[in-house]
């Protein structure tokens, strides 16, 4: 069914009318075109679409909107408001992407995982970011790169 | 993968088109590099761009754009081709534009990402576009100060004149220089004289990455713009017999729902129009979910297909009916090496040396079909109005796809705009673009721009994947446990890896080389470094195991065999040389310190290749614990000739083995009843992150041989180097892909 949402997205505050099981990707990418949360395999598999709830990384393909009330999302274009997250600045640094279409779900897994564990393990970093699928094969860049977001932070 | 020539001599960027201000700057503002943006973005006026070769413009203000001309799926040629211009245009490659170059064959070269040639065949042609500019902006620079050429030097966009201490920015003398026309004989730098190439620069467009900027195919969007998909078969060797479409009409958004034919009856298709099923139902709406959700409310009778022809690349090609399955194909391929096969190539007497032999050792291995997992799935933007169509497209082979979409279409090719997307991932599967042809027909019926998009589904269940493969291999050895002939049988479905010309090929008197294939019609393609990425593990593991049997080192007895080839070469057709070959043998034993003492318990593999004219070897270290493999070590070298951006070149590497490591442990795509068991990822077995390499080194022999191919020479060898490391860490050779489940 067609209803009114109000999502809190990126300290934003946007009006949606959508059906209410519209996952909260689609409503990103198709409603309030915000497409650097990408589309990968809808069931939550491969963590392209990784989101923050409240802080926490979720896939937003497997959350519709109707649970999305009065919560804080936060995309990877809202995840630092100069885009110097120093997650970000460890990816440019060590120059991660290839492809580049798996980056910003590692990105935000990353940056929630430094959130919870400022010191991650490397057990600790492939326990977390085992969601998130790379094709292009850069995992080893991106471990190094998490650790030294985490060396600086 | 299809073999291109140089084609230095095209000479095409000498083409200076007065059109390209309009024709090819369209549809592209949305995703140019931003790095000196501010500097355009302080201009009051639009700023005037001087064209210099259709590679280069520059404002008078000095803004310096490059144009990348082909297309970009992560390979990094968006930053690797323009510093090949930059290097002789010398500018500051910090300071300049680089913009993703629209499809134009009449301006630039060889658009086409693939078969790992877009720096071996723009090595030259992008030196010498940069070089004619730089010495069109002398020319001008030497009008306008009345000195001669020879007195003039450049530097980092500014032409100085030592005597006369006069400077001016190559902007100031971009309006004249862009009338002169492009100077005919040019001298480019010798190799030693490179101050940018062989220097680590970044991925032009990493910060648009990291920030979520809309750079892909998929993120593409415009006013009107409709989002379209497709129901097909759900098995290969079916078809659409009837479907009732007034439900899913009823759903919210959904502006339509036809059926479209890709191709004509009777169509001639080339070598890159793959397609799976012809006749798919197309459902358009306003929002990819309200698609989603209305396919599912599709009421579809498909029925099974029959024995079709089809006349690809002039040849008539028979698709079999009926619905595969796994089982039967790899019963299917055993009964095959039973038969005789097509002999590819046959040196000496190997009948003889084997009715000789005391010893023979017979091994047959095989790999499963793979679907290419690119991780944007398969989509593409397209607007048919009237008589032209535009596209904004992920695809790697914009110009096969040009023709077939004219012909279908009925347009002139010079009717069709294809602006290039970044892509997210290819490997091969993008440079079927008959999803081009399918947003077209699309587009044109539904009589509004539209953008196609597949399923995670659609594209793991969709066809044009790595066929599955079968070689094998039989070495004949004397009483003295000598090597005296090798013969090689193989095939797929539904077609033969072999390449009977690599080697061991050329370094043994005795050698025979089959084929055989089998018919499909399960659809496959070219994915990273099609065949070789079989071949390499077969033969790698092979010439492990015999190695053993003889008492020899792995590496030892792989580089005597290439002494061999490369003193006295057996046959005419060897396409490798035995001295690069060894050339990597010897660096990957070298670095990975190989038959040292303090390396005696590493459980460790080696393997070695030849492909896309360039050659990687590799060192594996691994454990197994809890039945699971744990890669340790990495150890890779590559012989690519001169590297032009070594830190690109390294993470392309790594990405070879991760990507190698991932499908040599769980890459498997497995059939039932003509229908995938695998649809998505959580059937559909990728590496993650916590099945990486630990470590990953990568090395590369420094000479001054032109570039020749990387993206995919890394690849093949990692399965080779995988199965022999398992080997010395379990004790069983693997001979069956994918080795993940056969470890504990």
């Amino acid at each position: 069914m067609i209803k009114k949402f109000t999502l809190r997205i990126n300290k934003k505050t946007y009006t949606v009318e959508a059906d209410e099981n519209m996952p909260l990707l689609w409503v990103l990418r198709d409603v309030l075109d915000l497409k650097g949360t990408k589309y990968g395999c809808g069931v939550g598999s491969c963590g392209a679409c990784t989101v923050h709830l409240n802080g926490i990384a979720v896939r937003s393909c497997q959350l519709p909107i109707s649970s999305l009330a009065n919560q804080n999302i936060t995309t990877i274009e809202g995840l630092a408001e100069k885009g110097d997250h120093p997650v970000q600045k460890a990816w440019l640094d060590l120059d991660v992407a290839q492809c580049g279409y798996c980056q910003a779900g590692q990105i935000m897994s990353a940056a929630a995982l430094l959130k919870s564990n400022p010191r991650p393990s490397e057990e600790d970093i492939d326990n977390f970011m085992s969601g998130n699928i790379c094709r292009c094969g850069t995992y080893t860049r991106i471990k190094k790169a998490i650790q030294q977001a985490a060396a600086k932070k | 993968m299809k073999k291109t020539e140089n084609t230095y001599s095209r000479r095409s960027f000498l083409k200076v088109s007065s059109l390209t201000g309009g024709g090819f700057m369209l549809g592209i503002s949305w995703m140019a590099s931003a790095k000196p943006e501010e500097k355009l973005a302080v201009m009051e006026v639009e700023p005037i761009w001087q064209e210099l070769t259709s590679y280069i413009k520059i404002t008078p203000e000095n803004v310096i754009k490059i144009y990348s001309p082909n297309p970009e799926f992560g390979q990094n040629v968006m930053t690797s081709m323009p510093m090949l211009i930059a290097e002789e245009l010398d500018v500051d490659f910090k300071s300049i534009i680089v913009e993703q170059a629209s499809y134009n064959p009449a301006l630039f070269n060889r658009q086409f990402t693939g078969g790992s040639q877009s720096i071996r065949s723009a090595w030259k042609l992008l030196r010498t576009a940069g070089a004619s500019a730089r010495q069109m902006i002398l020319t001008a620079a030497s009008q306008a100060w009345n000195v001669p050429v020879s007195e003039l030097t450049t530097s980092k966009g500014q032409v100085k004149h030592a005597s006369s201490g006069k400077t001016g920015s190559y902007g100031s003398f971009s309006t004249a220089a862009s009338k002169l026309p492009v100077p005919k004989d040019i001298v480019l730098k010798a190799n030693k004289g490179f101050r940018l190439l062989g220097t680590p620069q970044k991925n032009v467009e990493g910060t648009k990455i990291v920030h979520g900027k809309p750079l892909f195919g998929m993120d593409y969007t415009e006013a009107g713009m409709l989002i379209a998909m497709t129901e097909r078969p759900p098995a290969f060797g079916m078809r659409l017999k009837s479907f009732d479409a007034t439900a899913a009409k009823k759903m919210p958004g959904i502006v339509d729902v036809f059926t479209i034919q890709v191709y004509e009856p009777n169509q001639k298709l080339a070598m890159f129009d793959t397609r799976s099923f012809n006749e798919v139902i197309a459902v358009v709406g306003k929002t990819t979910w309200d698609v989603m959700n209305a396919r599912k409310k599709l009421n579809v009778v498909w029925e099974n297909a029959p024995e079709t022809k089809e006349i690809v690349n002039n040849r008539e090609t028979i698709v079999p009916g009926g619905l595969e399955s796994s089982a039967k194909h790899y019963a299917d391929m055993l009964a095959m090496d039973k038969k005789p096969g097509r002999v590819e190539r046959k040196d000496g007497e190997p009948e003889k040396a084997f009715e000789a032999a005391k010893h023979i050792i017979e091994r047959t291995y095989t790999a499963p079909f793979l679907a290419h997992n690119i991780m944007e799935p398969t989509n593409t933007f397209a607007h048919f109005q009237g008589n032209k169509v535009r596209f904004v497209a992920p695809i790697q082979g914009p110009d096969f796809i040009a023709n077939t979409i004219a012909t279908r279409l009925g347009i002139p090719k010079e009717n069709i705009e294809i602006n290039l997307a970044r892509m997210g991932g290819g490997f091969g599967r993008r440079a079927y673009g008959h999803y081009m042809v399918e947003a077209a027909l699309i587009s044109k019926q539904a009589n509004a721009p539209i953008k196609l998009v597949y399923s995670r589904e659609d594209d793991v269940s969709g066809g044009i994947y790595r066929p599955t493969y079968q070689l094998t291999y039989r070495a004949a050895f004397d009483e003295n446990k000598r090597l005296t002939a090798i013969h090689i049988k193989g095939g797929g479905i539904p077609e033969s890896p072999l390449h009977a010309n690599r080697f061991p090929a050329g370094a043994l008197d005795n050698y025979l080389a089959e084929s055989w294939s089998i018919p499909s019609n399960i659809t496959i393609g070219a994915f990273r470094a099609p065949r070789s990425n079989f071949n390499a593990a077969a033969e790698q593991s092979f010439l492990d195991e015999i190695s053993e049997y003889m008492g020899k080192d792995p590496i030892a007895f792989r580089l005597e065999l290439l002494q061999r080839a490369k003193d006295k070469p057996v046959g005419k057709n060897n396409d490798y040389d035995a001295s690069r070959y060894m050339g990597v043998l010897e660096l990957v034993r070298d670095k990975s310190g190989w038959g040292k003492p303090e390396n005696a318990n590493k459980k460790r593999g080696v393997a070695a290749y030849f492909c896309h004219n360039s050659y990687a070897a590799q060192v594996i270290d691994l454990h197994v614990k809890d039945g699971q493999v744990i890669v340790d070590h990495v150890i890779s070298a590559v012989d690519c000739g001169v590297v032009v951006n070594p830190e690109g070149a390294k993470n392309m590497a790594e990405g070879a083995a991760i990507d190698g490591i991932g499908n040599a442990l769980f890459g498997n795509l497995t059939f039932t009843e003509g229908r995938t068991d695998q649809k998505n990822f959580d059937t559909y077995r990728m590496i993650r992150h916590h099945e990486a390499p630990k470590k990953i080194d990568v090395h590369f022999v420094a000479n001054e041989v032109d570039p020749t191919g990387l993206g995919e020479p890394p690849f093949p060898p990692i399965f080779g180097a995988m199965a022999n490391a398992i080997y010395q860490a379990t004790g069983k050779r693997l001979y069956k892909q994918p080795f993940g489940n056969q470890i504990g």
